[in-house]
């Protein structure tokens, strides 16, 4: 985990000095301004990031796993797909919880296409990462039209898993 | 004859004539895409602000009101311990977050800065067709870093002139076939096995969302949406 986190910061911190070395060969004053931006841009944006990370321990407590394992349930068709997409959009918290919440429901017995519409649910539209995190960066509109645009795509996976029948 | 009237016509309204130099006519065979850069004592506030931050707005109200529910309910459970417990872990949490978040802003801000609007909105635009879908998606899957950096930099993707269907397109590529997310949480958690065959199945997903966010869009908005 440590070594990921290295490597996550190292890929980041390098892509910032590479960018910031080609605009500083646009001038000085273009880097200065662009980093004063993305710095007031980070001073902005601190503060609901703060509300969003300290606060969401608190959420995530009171939504205890096993609410939306039991949610996912075992293999259940369309209908058990359908409750898997609301349960990823409503699953608090982390990418620990949301895998983890997954890998218990597979070995609980939910189907491998519920799982996935499920992860995939999450990873597309999950609640709270949508106001905690998409909303400070990217304007509002934008974020609830790409999650409204997402909606069909865990039941369309969904669908592929079962066609292909994998995992 | 025409460009160099172009230039005095903008100079004009930038209200940047003390820029007003030799090197400036030079510049003018590319396009003049944004601001002259402003001089280094010339205030923030006289230019343009790129990007309107918000205010805080109703959903930042509505998770601080969600939040406080969850910390009493915490209280009523588990006592000032179990607050304490969850605080401590998560303001960690926050502390190792923060560098990134700012590395995140800045790159974001690096590439408003760097990549040409012109160029973008070609290759990126509403008229890209499914290359711009294609390029946004390969972008998304290879970005480095998490939700810090993919948000930032497709915030600054829409400033710089990309449209909704390839952003949606980088955005769910990041988040579906990235593989950050993948390496670090979900092949541990999920094994080899699903984590393999749930990316090969969510392949193809990010054309298809931003195309049906190009689809949706242009009836949405047809005569080319709110700026």
């Amino acid at each position: 985990m440590t070594m990921s986190a290295l490597i996550i910061d190292f890929t980041l911190w390098g892509s910032v000095l590479v960018l910031g070395f080609i605009a500083f060969q646009r001038g000085r004053v273009v880097v200065i301004s662009a980093a004063r931006e993305g710095a007031m841009d980070f001073i902005h944006i601190v503060p609901r990031i703060a509300l969003g990370v300290i606060g969401s321990g608190y959420i995530a407590a009171v939504i205890p796993p096993e609410v939306i394992t039991g949610w996912l349930g075992p293999d259940s068709g369309w209908l058990g797909v359908l409750t898997a997409v609301i349960a990823g959009a409503a699953t608090p918290g982390g990418p620990v919880v949301g895998f983890s919440i997954g890998a218990v429901a597979l070995k609980v017995g939910g189907g491998p296409p519920q799982v996935i519409a499920y992860v995939i649910a999450w990873a597309l539209f999950a609640f709270q990462r949508l106001i905690l995190w998409e909303i400070p960066f990217m304007p509002a509109r934008f974020v609830w039209f790409r999650a409204a645009v997402s909606l069909p795509f865990p039941f369309l996976a969904a669908a592929l898993a079962m066609a292909i029948g994998k995992p | 004859m025409a460009p160099l009237f172009r230039l005095r016509t903008l100079a004009a309204g930038t209200k940047q004539d003390q820029d007003f130099s030799p090197a400036r006519f030079i510049a003018l065979s590319e396009p003049l895409l944004k601001d002259p850069a402003p001089a280094d004592e010339l205030a923030e506030a006289e230019r343009a602000p790129r990007r309107k931050r918000k205010p805080v707005g109703w959903s930042m109200i509505f998770i601080g009101v969600l939040v406080a529910i969850s910390a009493t309910l915490v209280y009523r459970r588990d006592g000032i311990g179990g607050v304490l417990d969850i605080l401590t872990h998560d303001l960690a949490l926050f502390g190792g977050i923060l560098p990134r978040v700012l590395a995140g802003c800045l790159l974001g801000a690096f590439i408003a800065e760097i990549l040409p609007h012109e160029k973008v909105s070609r290759s990126l635009g509403p008229t890209s067709g499914l290359k711009g879908l294609l390029i946004g998606t390969a972008f998304g899957a290879i970005l480095p870093g998490g939700p810090f950096t993919a948000y930032p930099v497709a915030a600054a993707l829409l400033t710089v002139g990309a449209d909704f269907g390839a952003t949606i397109a980088m955005v769910v590529s990041w988040t579906l076939i990235g593989y950050g997310r993948a390496v670090a949480w979900e092949l541990p958690i999920l094994g080899t096995d699903f984590t393999m065959w749930r990316a090969i199945i969510s392949l193809p997903i990010p054309v298809l969302a931003g195309a049906l966010g190009r689809f949706v869009y242009v009836r949405m908005y047809p005569k080319g949406g709110p700026s």
